[in-house]
């Protein structure tokens, strides 16, 4: 029996989890529970958010997510892949900035929109 | 001169779901005027600089991050005619005959008065710092709140720290552990004064655990060390009153202290306002509409009290803009006078908002958050007025550091014939 | 470089002397071995108050030049557009035997040359301040004791006496002084440094600045002060700043308000430092210091406390200031050992100073043209005429960067563009207080930082929180450098 905590939704359901024949969860508050609860076995995974370089925008970074939950041994090369991105604003929000992360078909996106600002006044 | 019906002080998430309540509701008119005034570059508040996900699954009922959350609200607001200045800020707001006074700074309107009829203030909550919680020692660079080091990893791209040691498990401080690690800082610990996290629980899984970054509870920063940089900090064991036990110290070799002890509401405007503040809250003490003890004046989001999840301060801001929109013309026809009934917390209940009940202004549901001032498994919570139960609720656990919420149905609320006490107790089984 | 003088040290008596030495025509440089003005020291970390004089004992170099310093004060502060406001004290009276010390306080004020003292009964002292203890039995009143900015203050004299035409060089520390053919050749680690008399501010450094050209003739035993700040919101508490009867230990704790609306209490006394550069404050003394501070305010409200502070006095084993050409060498002038009330004193001391130096053979001859005064424009303070008119002329006005002092990028730009410009976080803050409010710079620091790099021209990471080494950022994010991933993936690995 394993104890986990859900980490699905803010409530943070306390989950057991029984590997026999089949794995069987109980703790859960809803099915995303179980799903949760199977997958941190076989195989955990998470969605990472970081950012990437962009010229001409507000800031001089804008923030990036894994489209979907990547497997979390992968979360190190994943990040790695950000390093030496630079976009160009306009960015659009769920543009993707890394097609595909290692293999998985899971892209980087962009989390928000920056529109093209030219350098301010003075 | 030109009035606005409500002007809202803050374009975050509070004042955002204001501005799109008010306007979504079948009160307003094409007539009505309002403005959000926002003092940064943009829309959006702190959540453009929580680029993690967790947010939405209340309201968009999906997961979203900081930024996400924001752009669709700010998308919501589009086609609607509602004006916005960002660069500016609020100074003070008083009351005067020709409506409430707005006094305003911005490169775009100079130094200038608007007037309104009604006024949100959604001006959100800003740290508590090292003064805050006194910590000894040197005062090097190196010392940040959490948000602080966030804005600086987030927006600028820049590294406040490589050798971190975070203070108190605060959401911000466990996210920004995570995000440190992420970006190549050593995080050392994670030290919670409390013998429980005030974090959310998946928090610690995904932003600790998941980095193997040790949690010390019932554990503080006694000192801090270094000349120039942080060169260490010393954490030291404490009882159960929280004083720190002598011989307990460890010694961290770090550059960075990251402070996540907690949030207060910003409420230097409201007292310009005279508005009636709540100790326990720290904002202002308002009735079940959002008002607040200056009739007209609503608030709403973390400058009322300190939230977990931004979707709650979402239906919070919404409340507040439809109230705020219905009193524009309720006082057009004349306000009918209501019996007001208090909340008051009973047994192991910290805070309620809101903390008044406006009883011929209540709505179908009615929703009362509070929070508890300790752990709890199987417990009750009571709802009572002239000493008799009007209804209870369940829970399976309870945390300080997690609000709770209850539904206050209108029909049962209408039982009520005093002021009504929330309290919540263990349950043995 | 040659010059006729040049002072060492440019905390505020560093600054009074440049200040009243640029009078004449001279060639002076002040060398400052931190990267600011008034950026540390005792200068830095003080209890921001212009004694009234009663205090020292009675012909000392201390009671003399308080007296005279606050009376100059009074108008140079004015003239220099320093924020200050004359408060006035009272020192508090809880025993019989305090009431004696009142008394023998009155007398000795009065002898001192203390302007208005009055002896006031309980009742009067309550109704002057009713957040006191009503336990008290009488306080001494001394109308003239002012509270004051002393950055402020040591900023605006240093930038005087530039305008005037002295030179302030920061970051050069005094390494060594050699003397050479009738010159002093001041070794500094950027330039070497010609001057034919020095006079000597070092303030904790004095002594060994003294001793390297001059005989020993004093030594600095610093004493650690620890104080609280607290929140603005507090500062309708107090209108006068409070002592306790003195006893040994000093003038006690005091309770003050501050010019910028807060209430400042220390500081401790008998915490020695475990050096020069200890400035770091402990819960002990802290314990002491608000203890001590609840017998006169006892509603004061610690959990209000947005910072707390050390400073270190530069005590000396002789007692009194020390204000002297050095024996063997008279073109050496001391102000050593200066301690309370050196903030008060300060500008007598600097004309005292100048005598000195006269007397050794320097010059001192009237520039045609002083120019003494100085404006300071700080926003929140303009009348709203003034605010829509500074607006007008430059848009950088209705920019806040700072909340909870209300302070635009415009008054951050001002001091860019002043005499002695900031270059740190903690600089700006020492001359707009962006930053000084109960955030504490958690809002503004990321704006204030983009101001300065702007300005600048350099990069975040050049930016310092205060002096130097006291880095602030450690390097971008997404550099894709081997360095910054090493760490990284020695973290993340273990999951693998």
């Amino acid at each position: 029996m394993t104890k986990l905590i859900c980490i699905v939704c803010p409530k943070g359901c306390h989950l057991q989890v029984d590997v026999g024949d089949t794995i069987v969860v109980t703790g859960h508050a809803c099915n995303r529970g179980v799903e949760y609860g199977k997958n941190e076995l076989k195989n955990p995974v998470r969605v990472i958010t970081s950012t990437v370089r962009i010229e001409n925008a507000i800031y001089r970074r804008i923030p990036v997510k894994t489209a979907s939950p990547i497997p979390k041994p992968l979360i190190r090369k994943a990040m790695l892949l950000l390093d030496k991105i630079s976009l160009a604003a306009p960015v659009e929000v769920g543009q993707i900035v890394v097609e595909d992360i290692c293999g998985t078909g899971i892209p980087f996106v962009a989390s928000r929109s920056m529109e093209r600002v030219e350098k301010a006044e003075g | 001169m030109d009035k606005y019906s409500i002007i809202i002080v803050g374009g975050g998430p509070a004042g955002l779901a204001a501005a799109y309540g008010a306007w979504k509701s079948e009160k307003f008119r094409e007539s009505d005027k309002i403005l959000i005034i926002e003092r940064d570059k943009e829309l959006g508040g702190i959540l453009n600089q929580c680029i993690h996900n967790g947010f939405g699954l209340h309201y968009f009922k999906e997961e979203l991050t900081g930024p996400e959350y924001a752009e669709r609200f700010v998308r919501m607001l589009e086609d609607s005619p509602i004006e916005i200045m960002t660069d500016t800020m609020v100074l003070e707001i008083t009351r005067e005959s020709e409506g409430i006074k707005v006094c305003t700074i911005g490169k775009n309107v100079g130094y200038t008065n608007l007037y309104a009829d009604t006024i949100v203030l959604s001006m959100g909550c800003r740290e508590r710092t090292r003064g805050a919680i006194g910590i000894s020692g040197t005062r090097p660079a190196g010392v940040f709140t959490a948000g602080t080091a966030q804005r600086y990893v987030n927006i600028e791209g820049y590294m406040p720290g490589r050798r971190v040691v975070v203070l108190g498990s605060g959401d911000i401080g466990l996210i920004m552990a995570r995000r440190m690690t992420l970006e190549g800082a050593k995080v050392l610990a994670c030290v919670e004064l409390m013998p429980f996290s005030s974090g959310l629980t998946r928090n610690i899984v995904q932003c600790l655990h998941d980095y193997d970054i040790p949690l010390y509870l019932s554990h503080t920063i006694t000192e801090i060390r270094g000349e120039k940089r942080v060169e260490q900090v010393v954490m030291s064991r404490v009882d159960e009153n929280r004083r720190p036990i002598a011989g307990s110290e460890v010694v961290f070799d770090c550059d960075t202290l990251l402070l996540s002890v907690g949030l207060i509401p910003e409420n230097e405007l409201s007292k310009t306002a005279n508005i009636e503040l709540d100790m326990r809250t720290g904002g202002p003490v308002v009735s079940e509409s959002m008002e607040t003890s200056s009739s007209g004046i609503f608030a709403c989001g973390n400058v009322l009290h300190v939230h977990d999840l931004v979707d709650f301060v979402s239906q919070e801001g919404e409340r507040a803009g439809i109230s705020a929109i219905s009193y524009v013309h309720e006082i057009s026809q004349g306000r009918e006078k209501s019996d007001i009934f208090k909340l008051i917390n009973g047994a192991n209940v910290s805070y309620t908002v809101p903390q008044r009940m406006d009883m011929a202004r209540i709505s179908n549901n009615t929703t009362v958050f509070f929070r508890v001032n300790r752990v709890f498994a199987q417990s009750r919570i009571s709802v009572t007025s002239g000493g008799v139960e009007i209804v209870s609720y369940k829970r399976t656990h309870m945390l300080p550091a997690e609000m709770e919420r209850i539904l206050l149905p209108k029909k049962i609320l209408e039982r009520a014939n005093g002021d009504i006490t929330i309290s919540c107790t263990e349950e043995t089984r | 470089m040659e010059f006729d003088l040049a002072i060492v040290g440019c905390g505020v008596v560093g600054a009074a002397c440049a200040y009243e030495l640029s009078k004449y025509n001279l060639k002076i440089v002040v060398l400052e071995r931190e990267n600011d003005v008034a950026a540390s020291g005792a200068t830095k970390s003080n209890s921001a108050v212009i004694h009234a004089g009663f205090d020292p004992p009675t012909d000392t170099l201390m009671a003399k030049l308080n007296v005279a310093g606050s009376q100059i004060a009074q108008n140079l502060l004015v003239e220099l557009d320093v924020a200050h406001k004359k408060c006035g004290a009272l020192v508090l009276a809880f025993t019989e035997e305090d009431e004696i010390t009142l008394r023998n306080l009155y007398d000795r004020g009065t002898k001192n040359g203390t302007q208005g003292l009055k002896i006031l009964d309980r009742l009067q002292t309550l109704s002057l301040e009713p957040n006191l203890n009503p336990a008290l039995r009488a306080a001494l009143h001394a109308p003239t004791s002012m509270i004051v900015s002393p950055w402020e203050y040591t900023l605006a004299l240093a930038e005087v006496a530039v305008q005037n035409g002295a030179t302030i060089l920061l970051e050069h520390e005094v390494l060594d002084i050699k003397q050479k053919g009738g010159v002093f050749e001041i070794n500094t680690p950027k330039t070497k440094i010609t001057a034919n008399y020095i006079l000597n501010a070092g303030g904790l450094f004095a002594d060994k600045i003294h001793n390297m050209v001059a005989s020993p003739s004093y030594e600095i035993t610093p004493d650690k002060g620890e104080y609280f700040l607290l929140d603005r919101n507090k500062g309708e508490t107090l209108k006068h700043t409070i002592f306790q009867c003195p006893n040994q230990h000093g003038k006690g704790v005091l309770v003050s308000p501050t010019v910028h609306g807060n209430i400042i209490v220390g500081p401790s006394s008998n915490d020695p430092p475990k050096g020069l550069f200890d400035v770091s404050h402990t819960a002990a003394a802290l314990e002491r210091v608000a203890k001590t501070a609840k017998l006169s305010v006892p509603d004061l409200d610690f959990y209000s406390n947005i910072r707390n502070f050390a400073g270190n006095r530069a005590k000396t084993n002789r007692g009194d200031f020390i204000i002297e050409a050095a024996a063997d060498v008279p073109k050496f002038v001391d102000c050593g050992g200066i301690v309370s009330p050196g903030l008060s004193a300060a500008p007598a001391i600097a004309i005292m100073a100048a005598e000195l130096l006269q007397e050794a053979g320097l010059r001192l001859e009237h520039r045609a043209k002083f120019n003494g005064s100085r404006k300071a424009i700080l926003f929140k303070e303009l009348s709203d005429a003034e605010k829509n008119a500074a607006i007008s002329q430059d848009k950088s006005y209705a920019h806040i960067i700072c909340r909870c002092e209300t302070i635009t990028e415009g008054d951050i730009l001002w001091a860019l563009r002043s005499p002695v410009p900031p270059r740190s976080l903690d600089a700006v803050k020492r001359r707009v207080s962006a930053g000084f409010g109960r955030c504490q710079g958690g809002f503004c620091s990321p704006r204030v930082l983009e101001i300065l790099t702007d300005y600048y021209g350099c990069s975040p990471t050049d930016i310092l929180q205060d002096l130097a080494g006291t880095e602030l950022l450690f390097h971008e994010t997404k550099t894709g450098q081997e360095g910054d991933n090493m760490d990284r993936c020695s973290i993340i690995q273990k999951e693998e």
